[in-house]
């Protein structure tokens, strides 16, 4: 019987636990080439680096690791961190709440640009974003200079500024984790719900962030991981005064540039401790998202 | 305001448009519209021999050449191996699998700066590879091009493996059977019949790592040394040209970064509107 009469006549193909090995002629070194290539490449590339900064922060021992987080301007970095992402995530989490229901499930003419739109600045450099700042908002060279010197409010090297940057470069998150998961939803509970004399208001709140939550949450903490580690965009608007407009980031190079190794490497594992636990929840969050998928389909 | 009265048109039973757009047009035009507007009409204050001057300086012409050079050199590394990864994610099972997994989403969750000193770190002269590196090869990475372009290599990794991922995951498998059983070799079936199929994923990965390395700011100047002509990048060009207060060429700059931004992302757009009209033809055609 010849190879293709043979596989002709197989029954639909069931998963196979390693598709792999059904190639009938492929030699079995490439089956294994593949994945050691794979984890070689991975390995270098950003495992050895993520290990550097475990190593790094406990190479002189606990007892300097700790003493590290008495550094007053590590502190005050790690409390302007904590304030800016305090206003940019829920201002970017509202936006992108908005965004998603307004967008999510409607047809018109412009909606794929109005996607890419709110995608721009995921492509545009952090510098630019700070030197678009620094041109609107700079008292000499701004555009609105006169206004902001009238006014006599510092938003260049101060807070507002640090707080504007990085909501312009962590806003697109939320909407882009929620739209295609509510794009999956119908609209029928939420028509159910207004047949029996649900507002728009209650509506949103009780029937579509609901239906959502799993992504929103996801969305909430990418804006969060972003929002705190935010450099380039921060570093051209904030004019890194240590212990007054530095954030985390920044110290972190700060410190590096300045021979203080274990300053850097101590605030750089807060961060990467964000990222990693960021990862972390999202493998759970990417879970429990399935688990929901899969009653969708079970309920229809 | 335009956009209310496009609306209007659009959704017609609606009078105003309701809060969730009144929220989104304000919010796009106060973080979004409003910067790029501001960098737009400073650099056409600017005029148009003075901006050709000041986008084409020798020093500028320099940084274009090692960012967007290295950044082509490093997007197209990773989408070799992009392509590998996603492959062996797809394809094989292999303890840590897992972990493989979780760890290419690194790049895009870890700080710029924290990438920065790591790497600079790896790769300084007695740091874990650039110790081994500088001994057999003597090649020095941090603090050199090559370092600039091992950065944009880390932090354009995952693009490729996320798009070519989903696509090889929904290749039927019934084509590769129907080539073997026509006679052809793995090899065959492997670049006439999965490749083709994956280009336009593997092309628009490569396109965003490229943009986003073009673009990289924090872990770059960390592991550069940060000289004119040498390993200086245009961002950092940018902001040394802000810290000179030489303003209206920082402005040019960031407006060639801002188009190029701009022309990125219309290809990455083509290149997806492309491979959907190619998968469509395929299953048509299937």
């Amino acid at each position: 019987m010849s190879v293709s009469q043979d596989l002709r006549l197989q029954p639909p193909p069931a998963p196979a636990p390693s598709p792999v090995h059904r190639a009938p002629e492929r030699p079995p070194w490439s089956a294994l080439l593949i994945p050691l290539i794979a984890c070689l490449y991975v390995g270098v590339v950003i495992l050895l680096p993520a290990l550097n900064v475990v190593v790094g922060a406990f190479a002189k021992g606990l007892g300097t690791f700790l003493e590290v987080f008495s550094d007053a301007d590590l502190l005050s970095a790690l409390r302007l961190t904590l304030l800016v992402a305090l206003v940019a995530v829920p201002a970017n989490a509202i936006f992108g709440l908005a965004a998603a229901t307004a967008i999510a499930r409607r047809h018109f003419r412009g909606k794929a640009l109005l996607l890419t739109i709110i995608d721009l600045p995921f492509s545009i450099s952090p510098v630019v974003v700070g030197l678009m700042l620094v041109l609107l908002y700079s008292p000499t060279h701004g555009l609105f200079g006169g206004l902001v010197e009238a006014s006599g409010f510092k938003i260049l090297f101060s807070w507002p500024s640090i707080v504007m940057a990085t909501i312009i470069v962590s806003f697109p998150f939320m909407a882009r984790e929620v739209i295609p998961t509510l794009e999956e939803e119908g609209w029928d509970q939420e028509e159910a719900a207004r047949t029996l004399g649900a507002n728009d208001w209650q509506v949103f709140w009780k029937v579509t962030l609901p239906s959502v939550r799993w992504a929103a949450l996801y969305g909430l903490i990418l804006t969060a991981a972003r929002c705190l580690g935010e450099f380039g965009a921060v570093a051209v608007v904030s004019g890194n005064i240590a212990g007054l407009t530095q954030t985390l980031p920044l110290f972190v190079e700060d410190a590096y540039k300045q021979y203080h190794t274990e300053l850097a490497y101590g605030a750089a594992l807060i961060l990467a401790g964000v990222a990693i636990v960021s990862l972390l929840l999202k493998l759970l969050l990417e879970r429990l998202l399935e688990q929901d998928k899969q009653a969708l389909r079970a309920e229809r | 305001m335009a956009p209310s009265t496009a609306h209007r048109r659009l959704l017609p039973t609606i009078k105003l448009p309701s809060w969730p757009w009144r929220i989104t047009w304000l919010y796009l035009g106060l973080v979004l519209f409003l910067p790029i507007g501001g960098l737009l009409l400073k650099a056409s204050g600017i005029g148009a021999a003075d901006f050709w001057a000041a986008a084409t300086a020798p020093e500028a012409v320099a940084t274009y050449k090692i960012s967007f050079g290295l950044a082509l050199v490093a997007s197209l590394i990773n989408g070799v191996f992009g392509l590998i990864i996603a492959w062996a994610l797809v394809r094989s099972s292999f303890p840590g699998k897992r972990l493989l997994d979780a760890l290419i989403d690194l790049p895009f969750a870890l700080p710029t700066a924290v990438a920065g000193l790591a790497l600079t770190a790896v790769y300084s002269t007695n740091g874990w590879l650039g110790a081994p590196l500088l001994q057999l090869f003597g090649l020095e990475v941090s603090f050199t091009w090559v370092g600039v372009g091992v950065a944009m290599v880390f932090i354009s990794l995952p693009f490729v493996v996320r798009t070519v991922e989903p696509v090889l995951r929904a290749l039927e498998r019934e084509q590769e059977e129907a080539a073997w059983s026509l006679g052809a070799t793995p090899t065959q079936t492997v670049f006439r019949v999965v490749l083709p199929q994956l280009l336009p994923a593997i092309l628009a990965g490569v396109a965003q790592g490229y943009s986003r390395a073009v673009g990289e700011y924090g872990s770059v100047v960390m592991i550069s040394s940060n000289v004119p002509f040498k390993d200086l990048i245009t961002p950092t060009l940018i902001v040394q040209k802000l810290e000179e207060y030489d303003i209206p060429s920082a402005t040019v700059i960031g407006t060639v970064m801002l188009i190029f931004s701009l022309l990125s992302l219309l290809v990455i757009n083509l290149i997806q509107i492309w491979g959907q009209r190619y998968s469509g033809e395929l299953k048509s055609a299937a």
